[in-house]
């Protein structure tokens, strides 16, 4: 066990734990942050996705101990009143069925529109396509992020 | 208007249910708020009294309405599209309505239970009953407040108008008086045509929750002094504990204990939802899960083949008994013996005329067999329960799709009545029918009683992927004959599987071919298998409209016109009994997808396959466009043709099809699971292929029969067609016949 300070949506936090203890798990059980999902814990499905230093990252990838000072944003942290433009566009697609991936999908879309705020189909698709939804979103998700891009989403 | 008597599932108008009231907003929350969007100034204006009027509903001194959602919500959207059909009769507005998850109340309400495509179905004619009687005492509560005739009370929108009098008020004025009013012996229901609710698209309640990343699955329950539990169970179907060395784990940080658990007594009452091939499974507990994987790694443990295992299970009502057979067995077996099988006589189901005679006289013969592998369910939140196993009570939250059969079973494990059990269901990332086998709801009660702490069981994805209720490996030959005139006059389908087969003897075009015959086989294995959506027409619809193509090709005419005149037939001069399809339906979604897809002008490049299925009471039609790019298929697009009667909640309805489209183009494209020896050949993403976004049709449109038939199934009937229209297209994008699912595999992307 030892001590981490690490920057969690603008808070520093103390975390008591393993050094090898991946963020994911970090987040979940440490700090009751459970927006962040468990999918498969082998960076394939996209489901834990944060931004570090808003780039989008498996967080069930990274050890609490390489976090150091580089700032963490879940899910909870995108904004504050739920109204991110990604968030909103979301909600106006109503994209979601069981609803389990798409804290990971949102935090890939918005870390893609900060570096790319108006992707092709082709961009949308290639950095999306490491995010798994079974049931089978896809199409609602490119419509939103696109809705997204054109309310400005990058700013 | 309807008159309608509310004696059916009158239990759930019985006073004075106790249900929890407006402190519920606290924490780990059920309630969803209707309004698009909702603030933390909204959720503040709670009433400061609830009244309930019956068990699905209770309205606010302020006129807000909170309506319970009865069933699991797995991402079918029961949660908002039930709500909506209450909320509907009771004529309430729907921005004043709060949804909250019904507990597990069987003295309330009838099968609470998501399964079958028949949520809405079977729940349509309850929640109309508890939406119309609840506004029947408010309006009779009003007539005695205001001293005027029933008849001459109106409502609109949660008001309630005498305009004789210009007397009007809002629900919440007449809510306690109106909790006093005794249940009618009837009610009036709406005309559908006055319908304001139902018919028009309403938002997701739980969107907001979703989007901000709050708590709302049973991975996402914390509760205090809350301990992490990991099962091991044998690598291989076959295999079974011997012996472990626990202590060496034992010492590792945060463990709390290590031990070899049986999840089911040998008397313990089985239901169907009880199926689990894996019975004696070593568990880790520990502080966190981290640390419990990381025991988990380095534990020891012996395993051993196992002998025959069988159990019998009550199947809705039946003692059926089920069996593993000793041995470890593989993929390639299974293929050969399939095959083998296949291509003897099995029991004939069905027979119309003389198959053989007929086949051996046509003019023209075509006998095609296709197959498909073993699936795992996948759903994106592994298999996990929270369980409080006190000596007084089980407390038990979590994602099940069957949490009435389950509470027997659990009871019964744990030594307890149905009273000291209390099963709170949250929403589900996923089910697909994994989750009507509560396996793991048992095995974190039993782990919570032994350790006598609250535990939350947790699978990781190998464990989930690796211990599954598969969908079964299939095998369909087919055998067709035509006559001078092109007209199919011989059809026969063999249909087996490990360990059941697909057939389905009495659906199309059972009732269309003058001579007709259905055969089916099995094979036993000890690879457990359950419900995959929409089971067997998961294959067999894919199977039986590929090979349909290929007839029409035989017979030289469009495919839509071959299958439209044999409904023509079914529909005039019907073949045999029992015919389970409504042939001017079924042709009623073929007409409408050719119209919508302009069937017969596709673009230059574009090439198209078409499939049409009846499942789950409801008919669906698809076309599917490919093109081929540098030597890829890429689907364009896939137009959706449903006649599910009634559609209560559009957007909702066209957002499951358009998923249930790329759910099924993703499974016969590229998912398989696979054994070696026993041993699952896939346990994660890595190795196993789901359908990811750049694979998915780049747009789809949906289209539905508009009529007032009451609702039909809608989570399972989009998906099995489209494997057919898949298949179909990608041979006129490649001239090459897709016989064996997946179609293509091992294909390696970038993540």
């Amino acid at each position: 066990m030892a001590t981490f300070n690490v920057t969690i949506n603008g808070k520093s936090q103390t975390v008591d734990a393993d050094p090898t203890t991946p963020l994911l798990w970090v987040l979940r059980d440490h700090l009751n942050l459970v927006g962040t999902k468990y999918g498969c814990g082998i960076a394939q499905c996209g489901a834990c996705t944060v931004h570090l230093n808003g780039v989008a990252v498996r967080s069930c990838q990274l050890p609490i101990s390489s976090i150091g000072a580089n700032e963490v944003v879940t899910i909870e942290g995108l904004s504050e009143k739920g109204d991110h433009p990604v968030q909103q566009a979301w909600l106006e697609h109503d994209v979601y069925q069981c609803g389990y991936c798409q804290a990971g999908q949102i935090m890939s879309a918005s870390a893609l529109l900060r570096s790319n705020p108006n992707p092709t189909d082709e961009d949308i698709e290639a950095t999306m396509s490491g995010n798994i939804c079974r049931c089978g979103t896809y199409n609602r998700i490119k419509d939103a992020i696109k809705t997204a891009a054109n309310s400005g989403a990058s700013s | 208007m309807s008159l309608i008597k509310t004696t059916y599932g009158r239990r759930s108008f019985i006073k004075s249910i106790g249900l929890a009231g407006g402190g519920m907003m606290i924490g780990f929350s059920w309630l969803a708020s209707c309004k698009e969007t909702t603030t933390a100034e909204e959720v503040a204006m709670m009433p400061d009294e609830w009244f309930e009027i019956n068990g699905f509903l209770k309205i606010g001194d302020n006129g807000m309405v909170t309506i319970m959602s009865p069933n699991p919500e797995i991402g079918q959207n029961v949660k908002t599209s039930m709500p909506m059909i209450v909320a509907e009769e009771l004529d309430t507005d729907w921005n004043n309505v709060i949804v909250e998850q019904a507990p597990l109340n069987t003295d309330l309400y009838t099968r609470q239970l998501a399964g079958g495509s028949q949520s809405i179905r079977a729940g349509w004619e309850s929640l109309r009953m508890a939406g119309a009687t609840a506004r029947h005492m408010l309006k009779e509560a009003a007539a005695q407040a205001w001293q005027v005739p029933l008849a001459e009370i109106t409502t609109a929108a949660g008001i309630i108008t005498h305009e004789a009098s210009g007397k009007s008020a809002h629900y919440g004025e007449m809510a306690s008086a109106a909790a006093l009013i005794p249940v009618p012996e009837e009610v009036e229901l709406k005309d559908k045509s006055e319908f304001s609710i139902i018919g028009t698209s309403r938002k997701n309640v739980d969107g907001i929750k979703i989007v901000t990343g709050q708590p709302l699955f049973g991975l996402d329950v914390q509760k205090e002094g809350m301990l992490i539990a990991m099962i091991v169970h044998p690598p291989a179907f076959g295999m079974t504990f011997k012996s472990m060395d626990a202590a060496s784990v034992k010492s590792m940080a945060g463990i709390r204990d290590v031990f070899k658990m049986e999840t089911y007594k040998a008397d313990t009452p089985r239901s169907f939802s009880d199926t689990a091939t894996f019975n004696e499974m070593v568990v880790i507990v520990g502080e966190s899960t981290w640390q419990v994987m990381q025991a988990k790694k380095a534990i020891q443990i012996e395993w051993e083949q196992a002998s025959d295992f069988s159990f019998d299970i009550d199947f809705f009502g039946n003692t059926q008994t089920t069996t593993y057979p000793a041995g470890l067995e593989s993929t390639e077996n299974h293929v050969l013996k399939m095959a083998d099988l296949g291509s003897k006589k099995g029991n004939v189901v069905r027979k119309d005329g003389n198959f053989e005679a007929a086949f051996k006289k046509a003019t023209k013969t075509i006998e095609r067999s296709y197959s498909c592998p073993f699936l795992a369910h996948n759903t994106m939140e592994p298999m996990n329960f929270f369980a409080n196993v006190t000596p007084e009570k089980a407390e038990l939250i979590g994602p099940i799709q069957t949490p009435e059969f389950m509470e027997k079973s659990v009871a019964s494990r744990l030594g307890m009545t149905l009273e000291q059990v209390d099963i709170q269901m949250t929403r589900m990332g996923g089910g697909f029918g994994r989750r009507l086998y509560g396996h793991f709801l048992i095995e974190a009660a039993v782990i919570s009683q032994q350790m006598n702490a609250p535990v939350k069981l947790v699978y990781t994805r190998e464990d989930d992927m690796t211990f599954g209720n598969y969908r079964p490996a299939y095998y369909v030959n087919y055998k067709a004959g035509l006559d001078d005139n092109n007209q199919l006059v011989a059809f026969q389908v063999r249909a087996g599987g490990i360990p059941e087969s697909p057939l389905y003897a009495n659906r199309f075009p059972a009732g269309a071919v003058e001579n007709y015959q259905a055969e089916d086989w099995t094979l036993k294995s000890n690879v457990s298998v359950g419900a995959w959506r929409a089971p067997r027409s998961n294959f067999i619809a894919g199977a039986e409209q590929s090979f349909l193509d290929e007839v029409a090709e035989l017979a030289e005419k469009d495919p839509i016109d071959f299958r439209l005149e044999l409904f023509e037939r079914a529909k005039n001069n019907p073949v045999g009994e029992n015919n389970d399809y409504e042939a001017d339906r079924y042709a009623g979604v073929l007409k409408l997808v050719r119209e919508k897809s302009n069937w017969g002008n596709q673009q230059p490049g574009v090439s198209r396959g078409v499939a049409a299925y009846y499942c789950h009471n409801s008919y669906v039609a698809q076309v599917l466009d490919v093109v081929m790019k540098q030597g890829v298929p890429k689907i364009e697009k896939v137009y959706s043709a449903v006649d599910c009667g009634i559609v209560v909640n559009p957007d909702a309805a066209i957002n499951m099809i358009e998923g249930g489209v790329i759910d099924g183009i993703g499974h016969a494209m590229y998912s398989a699971i696979t054994f070696k020896e026993g041993v699952p050949q896939a346990s994660n993403f890595d190795k196993y292929r789901l359908i990811r976004h750049n694979e998915a049709p780049s747009s789809q449109q949906v289209d539905f029969v508009k009529n007032d038939i009451d609702p039909t199934g809608l989570g399972e009937p989009p998906l099995p067609p489209v494997m057919g229209a898949l298949a179909n297209a990608l041979y006129k994008a490649t001239e090459k016949r897709y016989y064996h699912q997946p179609f293509i595999s091992n294909k390696p992307f970038i993540g």
